[in-house]
């Protein structure tokens, strides 16, 4: 069925995608392996170790996609901290939980963004301007993967802050410029859900 | 913070947090790892990753979603501040808004 995975006997899930469809998830997977940039070591590709023991940033990033991707693990959002030297202090621990973690998360991302670049482009043409997707438990998982951090990066990008705003995004007339991208966001959420199913154990 | 007493789950390998369930709380261990509603996760999603990650059953896990969706947030997770750190860690490489902190109650 277009647009709904469906779980393969003995593992993995399939689901058949257009050729526009391809071209959509390729592009955005993509833009996001471009947004989460390149390796911890991109600068000494010749020494492993210095790669390994790379830190990572300590500043949040400034893109709000990025924000959302790598948030601060100290930040309680419904709790003010109760004075400016507990404010610095979950500052700090925030900043040194990312200098430790942020390089791992964007690897991880970076990967999964990759297998379902990897995976699309090893398609083969079935039909006219189609194909069938058949992808490997350990793909299903990239996928999913990747496809929530799209939602998360267009969810960011269409400043989705609470349910209300998913409420509006419904309802936007055709001619507004936003439309496309909420198409993308849904059928992707779409493509997610059914995904999920296919992996629950 | 939110209790929960269900059995721990066996359908998986034992991991440090089922057994936490039986463990006497230390007075220097009190850490816990939250996750954070937001408008974008699906909530099958939510759940997968509970029970995928944490081992939790599904009746687990599905509990902790409905605590994210309905209270903003819930208590997935306690133990040392490492092990919260790795938990928030894991959480966040799967786009789970997470964050740590100590469980003053």
């Amino acid at each position: 069925m277009p647009g709904h995975f469906e779980p393969l006997p003995g593992g993995g899930a399939a689901v058949a995608l257009d050729d526009v469809e391809i071209s959509i998830i390729r592009s955005l997977a993509v833009q996001l392996l471009e947004l989460v940039g390149p390796g911890p070591g991109a600068d000494t590709p010749a020494d492993p170790l210095a790669e390994l023991f790379a830190e990572g940033p300590s500043e949040p990033p400034a893109d709000p996609v990025l924000r959302r991707l790598f948030p601060d693990a100290y930040s309680d959002p419904e709790q003010t901290p109760g004075s400016p030297a507990e404010a610095a202090e979950r500052q700090a621990h925030s900043a040194e939980f990312r200098r430790y973690t942020e390089n791992d998360l964007r690897a991880g991302k970076r990967e999964n963004a990759l297998a379902v670049v990897r995976t699309l482009d090893a398609l083969a043409p079935v039909d006219a301007g189609g194909a069938v997707l058949k992808l490997t438990p350990e793909e299903s998982r990239q996928w999913l993967g990747s496809l929530n951090d799209l939602r998360l990066a267009i969810g960011a990008r269409l400043e989705i802050g609470d349910e209300d705003d998913t409420e509006l995004l419904y309802r936007l007339p055709d001619d507004d410029p936003r439309k496309p991208m909420v198409m993308a966001y849904l059928w992707l959420g779409g493509l997610q859900e059914t995904l999920v199913t296919t992996l629950m154990p | 913070m939110v209790t929960v007493t269900s059995p721990a789950p066996v359908e998986i390998e034992r991991t440090e947090s089922a057994e936490e369930v039986f463990a006497v709380p230390e007075p220097d261990v009190p850490w816990v790892t939250l996750v954070h509603n937001d408008p974008v996760n699906l909530m099958s999603y939510v759940t997968y990753v509970f029970q995928s990650y944490f081992g939790y059953s599904k009746d687990k896990a599905t509990k902790l979603m409905l605590d994210v969706h309905h209270k903003g947030r819930a208590v997935v997770s306690s133990g040392s501040r490492e092990e919260m750190e790795r938990d928030v860690q894991a959480m966040h490489g799967y786009g789970l808004w997470a964050t740590l902190q100590q469980d003053r109650k």
